[in-house]
């Protein structure tokens, strides 16, 4: 474990926990301005978690440790991806952490948590959004776990550093059937765990679909801070995750000289992203609940053939 | 094109024709599922354009834009046709296997026809063989829309796409058909798909809808 890689991955929590509200207030602005409004700006994130910071958390009566614990929990584990997935840097001092299946428990242990508080709030918006996401997840689990095994076959290693190693030493990779599959399968995976448009409406406080809102209608103050930076943390983390494992350009090895170049690469990348993503949202409306099962099917069988593929092309 | 990069296009070719298949089972939209067939006709050309450029083969080529020609513009123009104005005509509403459950199907049908053709693809490991899996699935999920779906121009979508899989597999199997046997078989296919024409329009003024298990009883 050396220094230069110690700073490296400090600057990239520093980084996503920096930019992640930013990057929320991106996507907004630019569906705002794609709808024909002036938009809040993008800085209102961060203007509304410092206004929730000052303000004291409830606890509605009756509620449990799980209540309590979400919050810190959700946050942690986010904290913890933010460190282990290659964003900046491959040489992470966490890299052994850094396995693929690992960061597909850590995003799931933070979905588990706020899951249960918000069953533990007792109150019918939070037992149904509760259900609801159990219900994505598990829907959502497979496909990740079949891309991810699709990704790594041909790597042989389920190491997300190694993988993007590999693909830096060989960019044709990204444009084989496998790898293009894998990737409209996991844009899918995390369109549905992020909780953006055809899934969920991220926009919404009031509508009887909602799933993400309805677990943390609950939380209030330094709480609701605390969730909304960590929800805004995963969706930057897996766009980044994204952008790491199918266009790894401009990613720092172990050296420090390369990171102001890894800073802008990735800010580049992950804003094109966002400002695809939402713009896309303007044009899609949410599906129905109970059509969700056939997108995940989708992404599933992409998922599927990514892996066949992978084989019967190699 | 160089050696290097020629199993790369026609992977990628090869992966839209698979993808096209999956996209005509995930659509319930009868007009997506047109659109998605002109798309796979045009990945059949390219396979089949490419196979030809590979091998320097003129013949290939001019059938490769035949194909073309065929799979991307008439038979979807025709499909086009039948479909009609009718809003309530535009959907596959009731398929007997959900959605949901006909994409995981498709993935299980994918596994299958990679099994089934693995004594094939040892026989001769080539790039054209590597990627005779797909064209086999496309036979099976072509196979598989045939009988799930109630509407009549979703059969003929489905009937389309296993003649496209037939296609594929034959070029990539055994290097192409003689010119004659492939000409006999796309007028085959227009004058179907002419027929089939006829008939929708004759159901749908018949009974109101292209439902074909309407005609499960019979009426004097």
């Amino acid at each position: 474990m050396n220094v230069a890689a110690l700073i490296a991955t400090a600057a990239q929590v520093v980084m996503v926990v920096a930019g992640a509200p930013l990057l929320v207030g991106l996507m907004r602005q630019t569906r705002a301005r794609l709808e024909g409004r002036a938009g809040a700006g993008v800085a209102q994130p961060w203007r509304d978690l410092r206004k929730l910071l000052r303000r004291a958390p409830a606890t509605p009566t009756g509620t449990g440790w799980a209540f309590g614990l979400a919050p810190l929990l959700l946050a942690g584990t986010s904290l913890v991806l933010a460190a282990v997935v290659p964003l900046l840097t491959t040489a992470s001092p966490l890299d052994r952490a850094a396995d693929l299946f690992a960061i597909v428990g850590l995003l799931a242990l933070g979905t588990v948590t706020l899951a249960l508080a918000a069953l533990d709030t007792g109150t019918a918006f939070g037992g149904m959004g509760a259900s609801r996401e159990m219900t994505i997840l598990a829907l959502v689990e497979p496909t990740i776990l079949v891309a991810v095994f699709a990704l790594s076959a041909r790597v042989g290693s389920t190491n997300l550093a190694q993988i993007v190693t590999t693909t830096l030493q060989d960019p044709l990779r990204v444009a084989s059937p496998a790898s293009l599959l894998a990737a409209a399968a996991l844009v899918i995976v995390v369109i549905a765990e992020t909780g953006r448009l055809p899934v969920d409406n991220p926009a919404t406080h009031l509508e009887l679909t909602m799933i993400h809102e309805a677990m943390i209608l609950e939380y209030a103050g330094r709480d609701l801070a605390l969730v909304e930076l960590a929800a805004s943390m995963r969706l930057t983390v897996l766009l980044g995750l994204l952008s790491s494992l199918f266009l790894p350009w401009g990613i720092a090895g172990a050296g420090l000289g390369a990171l102001p170049l890894a800073l802008a690469a990735f800010v580049a990348k992950v804003a094109v992203l966002a400002v695809g993503l939402s713009a896309a949202e303007v044009f899609i409306a949410k599906l129905r609940l109970f059509r969700v099962p056939e997108l995940l099917a989708g992404s599933f069988v992409l998922a599927v053939l990514a892996v066949a593929s992978s084989f019967f092309l190699a | 094109m160089t050696d290097i990069s020629y199993p790369l296009y026609l992977d990628l070719a090869a992966g839209v024709f698979l993808l096209t298949a999956v996209g005509v089972l995930w659509r319930q939209q009868l007009a997506a599922m047109i659109r998605l067939f002109a798309l796979q006709g045009a990945a059949l050309a390219a396979i089949v354009a490419i196979l030809g450029i590979h091998q320097h083969d003129v013949e290939l080529v001019l059938v490769a834009l035949g194909l073309g020609v065929l799979r991307t513009g008439a038979l979807p123009y025709l499909a086009r046709r039948a479909l009609g104005n009718s809003p309530a005509e535009t959907r596959e509403t009731r398929p007997v296997v959900n959605v949901a459950a006909s994409l995981l199907a498709a993935a299980a049908l994918t596994l299958l026809a990679y099994a089934v053709t693995r004594p094939l693809v040892a026989l001769s490991p080539s790039p054209a063989t590597a990627i005779l899996p797909a064209a086999v699935a496309v036979v099976l999920i072509g196979f598989f829309i045939l009988v799930t779906r109630r509407r009549a121009l979703s059969q003929v979508i489905g009937f389309l796409l296993l003649d496209n899989g037939i296609t594929a597999t034959a070029f990539l199997a055994a290097a192409g058909v003689p010119l004659i046997v492939e000409l006999g078989v796309s007028f085959d296919l227009l004058l179907v798909v002419l027929v089939l024409q006829v008939l929708t329009t004759r159901l749908r003024t018949a009974f109101g809808s292209s439902d074909l298990d309407e005609l499960r009883e019979l009426h004097d």
